[in-house]
């Protein structure tokens, strides 16, 4: 078996996004960037998957700010190889266009089981799992969380609404989007790291066919304020008092029915 | 205009989003418009009453359990079929396996996560909610092209009478998948649904030790404890206690929500709870669009405060 591990790093929704002047994109100068966390999952039941089945498992990126280092980083975690796919695209390309860069590479590699986040932040205009899937004629499985290594071939666990699950026995090449690895990713000691930021990455070229026209958002806006919350100000004592008192008036406190 | 939705499916029957999407996708299609539904894992009678044109079937795949596989190269054959000028698809995990699927395979534009869908000008406009609910994306699709919408987007309404055709489709089956078996809930587990007060933890706790403590308040407010996903993934609360897409969805008359930012599939299970108070520091965190109440106080404080607020009561 060997296992492509998609990753891609995108903007950190976690800190203040502001619009930039073209009112399409977000202000990029200052955002902090981090690995997508669906595929922090993927790449870790990735090396999953090597130490219970024996595997061989490539880390892939597309090229861009912070890839390679991203890539050590999977090496350190237990990918055996990287591989960095060079791009004409400025910035970040969306879901779409990766997956037309990234089929040609991953089918030079030979890999037969290609693993990455189910979703990233970002990909209003679809999901990498499922179209490169579609370019690559493979199945397809996703808000996947637990694969691992059967008799007859890999089992996957696929999840639904209202806590509901069903597995499926994955029998030849697939496209899997991960939600949840087996397990919380590892941690990587700092000696490891190092030691990967020597190791050789591999690159290939990827292409869009010709025509490729990529999506665009017109404009990005803040939502809706409407139903905005009533703050409660003050420190933390001020708060718990407040609402216990709030809470206290609407009958929501006290004796459990 | 035409517009073909996939039903999701849930115990034999066409799920609340499908009916959702039904609603939406009669107005975008306008009254000289058709509907038809791609319906594959219930059998056509059980969608007789939804208010549509036309049912899409598949004879085999009426009484089989779900396949991504299957479901695609059936979907695939509808559109052929059918040739929409629009598709719409719940995000849900079908519309994941399934919608960039076909895009690809019949070169649809594609928008996920959209609360809204309008007809323009040979194209669909749309309002996305992009980066965990805390923007807004805007965009014009040319048609032919397939959205996916939040649960909730469209209105259920009640569907105009009539009595649809049944086109029956074929599709070969393909290999690669097999379906093994399917889990629900555990019914011995706390059902988390029927909580009157639920007191929400998520990812900005920090650290385990802080669920000890969130469990002491929750018992002094008469509430359960549940949580985010990742709080759940990280193995801090069990599965039965999650609130989300794919967790349980709740309506209790309090929902106290501490370290959770509101992203779309957290908002999904929770978002008609009664009474919702968020204590987030991020003054810009999405459950505040939510919520009635909020305080961007740190978690770590607020507990032990309330903790003695409550006490003192
Ligand atoms: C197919 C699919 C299904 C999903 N299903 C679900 C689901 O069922 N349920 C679910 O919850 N999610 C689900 N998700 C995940 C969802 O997208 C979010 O990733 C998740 O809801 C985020 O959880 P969170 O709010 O706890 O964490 P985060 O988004 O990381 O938010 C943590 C918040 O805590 C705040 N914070 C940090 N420190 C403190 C502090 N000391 N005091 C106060 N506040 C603090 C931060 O400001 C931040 O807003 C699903 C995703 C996908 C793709
Ligand atoms: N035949 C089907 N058609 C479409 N979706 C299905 C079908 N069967 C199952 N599903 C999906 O799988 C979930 C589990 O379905 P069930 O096995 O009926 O509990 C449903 O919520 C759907 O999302």
């Amino acid at each position: 078996m060997h296992i492509a591990a998609i990753l891609r790093i995108v903007p950190d929704q976690n800190e203040e996004l502001e619009i930039d002047d073209s009112g399409a994109d977000i202000d990029r100068e200052w955002i902090g960037l981090k690995l997508n966390e669906f595929d922090d999952q993927a790449l870790e039941e990735a090396v999953l998957l090597k130490e219970a089945a024996g595997a061989r498992v490539t880390a892939v990126a597309l090229a861009g700010d912070g890839a390679e280092r991203q890539l050590q980083t999977a090496i350190a975690r237990g990918a055996d190889d990287a591989l960095l796919v060079d791009h004409d695209i400025d910035g970040i390309p969306g879901a779409r266009a990766a997956a037309h860069l990234l089929a040609g590479p991953l089918r030079d590699l030979g890999a037969d089981l290609v693993l990455t986040g189910v979703q990233t932040p970002e990909d209003v205009f679809g999901q990498l799992a499922p179209f490169l899937a579609g370019l690559l004629g493979w199945p397809t499985l996703n808000a996947v969380h637990g694969v691992s290594a059967g008799a007859g071939g890999l089992e996957v666990v696929q999840e639904y609404s209202g806590g509901r699950a069903a597995r499926f026995a994955v029998t030849g090449p697939a496209v899997l989007g991960v939600q949840t690895a087996s397990r919380p990713p590892r941690y990587v000691s700092g000696s490891k790291l190092r030691q990967a930021s020597s190791a050789t990455i591999a690159r290939a070229a990827g292409a869009l066919p010709d025509g490729f026209a990529a999506p665009r958002i017109a404009a990005l806006a803040e939502p809706a304020r409407s139903n905005r919350a009533e703050m409660l100000d003050g420190d933390a004592e001020a708060v718990a008092e407040r609402l216990a008192g709030l809470l206290a008036e609407r009958g929501l406190l006290g004796g459990r029915e | 205009m035409k517009v073909l939705v996939y039903a999701d499916v849930e115990a034999g029957q066409p799920a609340a989003v499908a009916r959702e999407l039904v609603t939406g996708a009669r107005a975008l299609a306008g009254p000289g418009g058709r509907v038809d539904l791609a319906l594959f894992g219930a059998d056509p009678s059980a969608a007789a009453d939804m208010g549509v044109d036309r049912i899409l079937t598949l004879p085999a795949l009426a009484a089989a359990p779900y396949d991504p596989a299957a479901h695609a190269a059936a979907l695939s054959a509808a559109i052929a079929a059918a040739g929409p000028d629009l598709v719409l698809m719940g995000y849900t995990t079908a519309g994941l396996d399934l919608g960039p699927v076909v895009a690809i395979r019949h070169d649809l534009g594609l928008v996920s996560y959209c609360q809204t869908a309008r007809a323009g000008d040979g194209a669909v406009e749309t309002e996305s909610q992009i980066y965990g609910g805390k923007l807004i994306a805007r965009a014009a699709t040319p048609l032919p092209a397939l959205l996916l919408m939040n649960v909730g987007a469209f209105a259920e309404a009640a569907p105009a009478p009539g009595q649809p055709e049944v086109v029956t489709l074929e599709a070969a089956a393909p290999q690669g998948l097999r379906f093994i078996d399917a889990t629900a809930p555990d019914p011995d587990a706390v059902d988390i649904t029927r909580a009157d007060r639920l007191l929400c933890v998520g990812r900005g706790i920090g650290e385990a030790d802080v669920i000890e403590e969130a469990q002491e308040v929750a018992g002094l407010m008469g509430a359960e404890l549940v949580g985010s996903r990742p709080v759940v993934d990280a193995g801090w609360l069990p599965k039965e206690r999650q609130v989300g897409k794919s967790g349980r969805r709740v309506k209790p008359a309090l929902y106290l929500a501490l370290g959770v930012s509101g992203a779309p599939e957290h908002i999904e299970g929770m978002g008609e709870a009664g009474l919702i108070v968020a204590v987030n520091t991020d003054a810009n965190a999405p459950i505040f669009d939510h919520a009635h109440y909020g305080a961007t106080v740190d978690l770590t404080d607020f507990l032990p405060a309330f903790r003695a607020a409550l006490e003192g009561r």
